[in-house]
């Protein structure tokens, strides 16, 4: 899979590049252009710092502790169940949380003073049912929260929205309403929505989880190119082979706590957990 | 039966003097239909505040919205009415009262605002259980694209919401329509109590209360048609 590493093969294409950028098309910009971050590169731009959760009396997360740098994409993965989506929806308080601190890019989470919405507009998510507004266009799904929350004309939004739109191959689209999109077109329009807003972070909640395979890849690519522009991700997800592609660091979790935290090649060559271990020849195996 | 049958009678003069017996009973459907209207809108203003409400995460909002919809659901509609009119008056401060009974078409002022009230009981359990129908995610979508709770409910649930109880709005404003009937118990001159003193002026009750259900029938068919062009209108597109 690292095939940038490897020595260049025949004439024959490289069936390993139709996952990457295509070669046709404009010379772009970036799909990402994030606002400024007060964070240096390196520097951790989400902290999580102990972070215990509970319903009622039923102990979601158990001190969960990591950070993620600038630049950095971390994958999670674990057991359904395992609190994996439930800790990325506390980075930017969808949930909330009864114990520890999140930080993200120097703003606390969890205090009462911070801007929610606003904090909100700058960290990205998309999530597993896509979540388009069914009864806006494309195009109207792209611009709102842009002219909303970050109060931009709609000129301008409805230009920023379709550019995005064009760098996941949907221009054709903009007219349409999300019911009359495939599943994996559905979800490279949620991305470009999130995108849109110039976000410092993103959070993917399972993105493949409810596509048909054949739709799977079409949203890794855009994953994958996104990650490779530098853009700061935490992704929950099962796609291993996304994690071997791209990922710096992979969470592995289990019953609420991080179980292991460690670089891809350490957790890919050997888990120290039994459980990491049991989980990888799981789900591996097929 | 020992009956007179005369189709006729509608043409004949009312002893009102203010015309015949089918502009008695037109009278009265322009009274039924204003009357259904404005309090509609009531009921839709209100219905929709309580019902958003009862959907908030706050436990206070919850509280009061709970208790809009028990207070306004539970009691009858007759009751109400008479609670409105007669009981209403007596327990404000005595000038307000008083104003309250020298209020020129205070039966028609009543019967809006008491039908209005409940009839938003209604709604709002229509608009509540429509907010619930729709995915959690979209909630959580609007959120974490940085909306705040009020955008999210006007630009993302409740336009979904209301897509979604088109139908069970309907038949709410069907019901709101034949329940301003039960105001000709306060006076209100509306199409059943037209009929009704049809009936006792001519002794027609056949012919009078006919033309009253035709009445009826045909302003619910164009309600219906209506709610039916809404709904092709608003029809979300690849759904």
């Amino acid at each position: 899979m690292t095939s940038s590493a490897m020595p260049p093969a025949a004439p024959a294409p490289n069936p390993a590049s139709s996952l990457e950028v295509p070669p046709t098309g404009p010379v772009t910009a970036p799909l990402a252009t994030p606002a400024a971050t007060q964070a240096a590169p390196g520097t951790p731009m989400i902290a999580i710092d102990n972070v215990s959760k509970w319903y009622g009396d039923f102990q979601v997360l158990t001190n969960c502790t990591t950070a993620t740098r600038k630049g950095e994409v971390v994958v999670v993965c674990g057991p359904s169940g395992s609190g994996k989506s439930t800790l990325i929806k506390c980075v930017n308080a969808l949930e909330p949380f009864q114990k520890g601190q999140i930080t993200v890019d120097g703003t606390q989470v969890a205090n009462r003073k911070t801007n929610l919405p606003k904090l909100r507009s700058r960290v990205g998510m998309v999530f597993q049912h896509f979540e388009l507004f069914p009864h806006l266009t494309i195009t109207d799904n792209l611009s709102l929260a842009q002219r909303k929350v970050l109060g931009r004309g709609k000129d301008e939004a409805v230009a920023k929205g379709l550019a995005l739109l064009e760098r996941v191959g949907l221009k054709a689209h903009a007219h349409k309403f999300p019911g009359q999109l495939s599943g994996g077109q559905q979800q490279r329009v949620a991305i470009a929505r999130a995108l849109a807003m110039n976000p410092i972070v993103m959070l993917f909640d399972e993105p493949t989880s409810a596509l048909d395979p054949e739709m799977v890849g079409e949203v890794l690519d855009v994953m994958v190119e996104l990650a490779r522009e530098g853009m700061t991700m935490m992704v929950v997800t099962h796609e291993m082979g996304f994690a071997r592609k791209v990922a710096n660091r992979v969470i592995f979790m289990d019953k609420g706590e991080i179980v292991e935290d460690a670089h891809k090649e350490d957790f890919f060559g050997s888990p120290r957990s039994e459980r990491a271990q049991q989980f990888l020849s799981r789900i591996l195996s097929h | 039966m020992n009956y007179n049958w005369n189709w006729g009678i509608f043409f004949d003069l009312s002893p009102e003097g203010t015309g015949t017996y089918a502009d008695m009973l037109l009278s009265g459907l322009m009274w039924t239909i204003v009357t259904a209207l404005c309090a509609w809108v009531i009921a839709f203003a209100i219905g929709s505040v309580v019902g958003v409400l009862r959907t908030l995460p706050s436990r206070a909002a919850q509280a009061v919205g709970n208790a809009y919809v028990e207070l306004f659901r539970n009691v009858p509609l007759l009751v109400q009415m008479f609670l409105w009119f007669f009981v209403l008056p007596e327990v404000l401060p005595e000038s307000w009262g008083t104003w309250l009974k020298q209020l020129p078409n205070a039966p028609f002022y009543t019967a809006v605002v008491c039908l209005g009230f409940f009839t938003a009981s209604r709604v709002a359990e229509q608009v509540r259980a429509g907010i619930q129908a729709l995915p959690r995610g979209q909630r959580m979508a609007g959120t974490a694209l940085g909306l705040t709770t009020a955008q999210t409910y006007r630009y993302v649930l409740l336009p979904n919401a209301y897509r979604i109880i088109l139908p069970p709005m309907t038949s709410e404003f069907l019901n709101n329509l034949k329940n301003t009937s039960v105001a000709l118990t306060i006076g209100l001159l509306e199409l059943t109590a037209r009929a009704r003193s049809m009936q006792e002026f001519s002794f027609q009750v056949f012919e009078a209360f006919t033309a009253a259900t035709i009445l009826y029938i045909l302003i619910n068919l164009v309600v219906v048609t209506v709610s039916g062009m809404l709904e092709r209108r608003f029809a979300v597109p690849g759904r």
